[in-house]
């Protein structure tokens, strides 16, 4: 990905000002009785672009994200697709903006075969509103054709798929019905090498397709491998947003224990980050 | 794409380890085909399979114990007498596959029964009159929207008031068999309209041999027609297709199975005192040896007919059915899936309330009337029928065709053990066993196939 050397930007915002964000989460509030999970958050995303959410455990990401999929109702706050202002109460809502979501627990119906988690909840119909199963079979053919040729079992539950392979019928979903954005919630944390590898190529093939990707993930090095821009969440709030480039992993780290800005982290810091390492 | 092809080599090698069900795959390539290969070939359930070799085996047993029990009349009551839990059955596949339980369907069975019978006895005399040709259609109208409606109040408090549905249909078992004491004066109620009795079955109440040849010939040409048709759309997709083979041998199963059942009904004639008597009222002279008057299908049996098609269409056909499954299989999937997940649990009882208005009119029609004690136990006997079939608790697993398999065991036991003259208490227990083994056998299969 040479993205970032064509474009050497010095700030995390400086290099894509000017264009319209894709989705724009301004001042999201989410506090779960007395609990603060969510606060104050805003966050940019541009089409063909990824962006990386880090935290530790109870950092507010999966909150975040499902305020987004409308999985979860902010308590304030604004959504903006485009430039214009969206609500977005619940998953259907989401969809119908494009925006689609890869559960880090994979949401697959395990015992429904690959086109029927596919077309899950969207399923197509014949005219008279009965389950068109070869449509849906065939057009789940031609997609996992792009995303894994290799891939023949169209019958079988999904069950008794590879990691990699649930992950990639997960991914058909959003490729099939165009999603403009995209959340990836831990996509390669329940994956092997190659699948993570396999994984890692299509989110960089949806990239180049101009789709917009949040790729939450613990690994630090998925997303310093895939994103663009990095923001790193702690105890709810946003503490920085980041161009890759101008960060090391050990920043990024050091934001996500301290919850510092690297130019705020003092002497003393620094060993306590020695001694939790 | 091309280092995407490269990496996907490694999952790809998974795929020989999953083998659960036979869907979707083909025969070993090498050597002379096992049995097990041809069956898969076939792309038949291997479950159903072993299911309806398992019913055959309970038949022959018991034919081989006394040969009495394998007379045609023999296969009538006991299909009669399987029709009420067979067409509860279907509908619990649906609640249990969607992780509930409904263990209500007994009392709500008395209930409605109750009701038939009040209505036919205590309100249609003094209103539409006894002679009324419709009266047995209202009636039964009735007792579905009722039925429908006691589903959607259970339904409502577990899918919306979030209460457990083995709670909420706890309280329906003893509730509503309260009700039918309240309901009825504590008494017996009879009798229903004649008319309305047809739907429990006996000679009157069966389509006749012609009839029943007919339904036979009509049942025959749907299920090839089915079949030539999935077959066209799928070559016309490119799908790999099932040996042409496969597609005779199970076209020619399903059309024998259909008309042997025909044969059989038909084989059963009228008693000859019922032959005389329809004789004499309708002016025919009997010839020597009596009138000779075939049976037919009996009505409850083309009511379970016609449940199963409905049934297994909802759920195979219809996006409410692939609703259900996928809630069954992870809720929470369904629900980011965008689906609403408390309207489609809410109509599974509503289904399930139907269901017990139909199987209610099959048991009271029997019965002629409504009995404090109708349908009591039915639970038991429906939820094992459909666990037997095949139907997981842990949810999103089951299938129609099953459950009325398993409803057939059930009721092949009780009626078989209980013509070779063993008591109510041993048949149950060797019910209880069959029960607890079958689904001990299918987990370890399930175990050993993954």
């Amino acid at each position: 990905m040479t993205d970032g050397a064509a474009n050497p930007a010095t700030s995390a915002t400086a290099r894509t000002a000017g264009t319209t964000p894709l989705v724009e989460m301004r001042k999201i509030n989410v506090a779960f009785g007395g609990v603060h999970a969510v606060r104050n958050v805003s966050l940019d995303l541009h089409a063909g672009e990824v962006v990386g959410l880090v935290g530790g455990n109870g950092a507010g990401k999966s909150t975040l994200t499902k305020v987004l999929s409308g999985a979860q109702r902010s308590d304030s706050g604004q959504i903006l697709i485009n430039g214009t202002a969206v609500d977005i109460g619940n998953p259907r809502d989401a969809k119908a903006q494009g925006i689609e979501c890869i559960y880090q627990t994979l949401a697959l119906a395990d015992n429904l075969d690959a086109p029927a988690n596919l077309f899950l909840g969207r399923e197509l119909t014949t005219r008279i509103g009965n389950l068109d199963d070869d449509q849906m079979e065939d057009a789940t053919r031609k997609v996992m054709g792009r995303l894994n040729p290799n891939f023949k079992r169209f019958t079988t539950p999904v069950v008794s798929l590879s990691g990699g392979q649930r992950q990639a019928v997960a991914i058909a979903r959003a490729v099939y019905f165009n999603a403009k954005i995209l959340i990836m919630d831990e996509p390669t944390a329940a994956l092997g090498p190659a699948e993570t590898a396999q994984v890692r190529n299509l989110v960089r093939q949806l990239k180049e397709d101009g789709i917009g990707i949040l790729l939450i993930s613990h690994d630090i090095h998925d997303v310093y491998d895939l994103a663009d821009r990095v923001s790193v969440m702690y105890h709810g709030e946003i503490v920085d947003t980041v161009n890759k480039h101008d960060v090391s992993t050990d920043d990024i780290l050091g934001m996500i224990i301290l919850g510092k800005k690297p130019g705020e982290v003092t002497a003393k810091d620094r060993e306590e980050l020695e001694l939790r390492a | 794409m091309t280092d995407v092809a490269g990496t996907t080599d490694v999952a790809g090698t998974t795929d020989v380890a999953g083998t659960t069900d036979g869907a979707g795959k083909l025969p070993a390539p090498e050597g002379r085909p096992s049995i097990g290969d041809l069956i898969r070939a076939t792309e038949i359930d291997l479950r159903l399979f072993g299911m309806v070799l398992a019913l055959v085996v309970i038949w022959v047993g018991l034919g081989w114990a006394n040969p009495v029990i394998l007379q045609p009349v023999n296969f009538l009551t006991f299909s009669v007498q399987a029709a009420s839990t067979a067409v509860l059955a279907t509908g619990m596949v649906l609640v249990i596959v969607s992780r509930n339980i409904d263990l209500s369907v007994g009392s709500v069975v008395g209930l409605i029964g109750m009701g038939y019978a009040v209505f036919m006895a205590d309100i249609v005399p003094t209103t539409i009159g006894l002679s009324n040709p419709v009266g047995w259609i209202i009636a039964l109208a009735l007792g579905v929207l009722f039925g429908a409606l006691i589903g959607a109040f259970q339904g409502f408090l577990i899918a919306y008031a979030e209460i457990p549905s083995f709670v909420v249909t706890l309280g329906g078992l003893l509730g509503f068999r309260g009700l039918i004491w309240q309901f009825s004066g504590g008494t017996t109620v009879a009798p229903n309209l004649p008319t309305f009795n047809l739907l429990g079955g006996g000679p009157e109440g069966s389509l006749g041999g012609i009839w029943a040849w007919l339904l036979g010939a009509l049942l025959s040409a749907a299920a090839v027609l089915l079949l030539i048709n999935a077959r066209r759309t799928r070559r016309k997709y490119g799908f790999p297709l099932r040996p042409m083979w496969a597609e005779a041998a199970i076209a020619a199963v399903s059309v024998g199975t259909i008309l042997a059942g025909v044969f059989v009904s038909n084989s059963y004639h009228w008693p000859p005192g019922l032959a005389t008597q329809y004789a004499v009222a309708h002016g025919i002279t009997e010839p020597p040896g009596g009138l000779q008057i075939e049976a037919g299908i009996p009505i409850p049996l083309l009511i379970v007919i016609a449940v199963t098609i409905a049934m297994t269409f909802l759920t195979t056909r219809r996006r409410f059915g692939r609703n259900v499954f996928a809630y069954g299989g992870n809720p929470v999937a369904a629900e980011l899936a965008g689906i609403n997940t408390r309207w489609v649990v809410m109509r599974t009882f509503i289904l399930m309330g139907i269901l017990c208005a139909i199987s209610a009119a099959i048991a009271s029609a029997r019965l002629n009337g409504g009995t404090l004690d109708l349908g009591q136990g039915y639970e038991l006997y429906v939820i094992a029928a459909a666990v037997i079939g095949g139907t997981s608790f842990a949810g999103g697993i089951g299938t129609i065709p099953g459950a009325i398999l398993g409803a057939l065991v059930m009721q092949s036991l009780q009626y078989g053990l209980g013509f070779l003259g063993f008591n109510s208490p041993q048949v149950n227990m060797v019910a209880a066993v069959v029960l607890v083994a079958v689904v001990g056998i299918d987990q370890w299969n399930r175990r050993r196939s993954r």
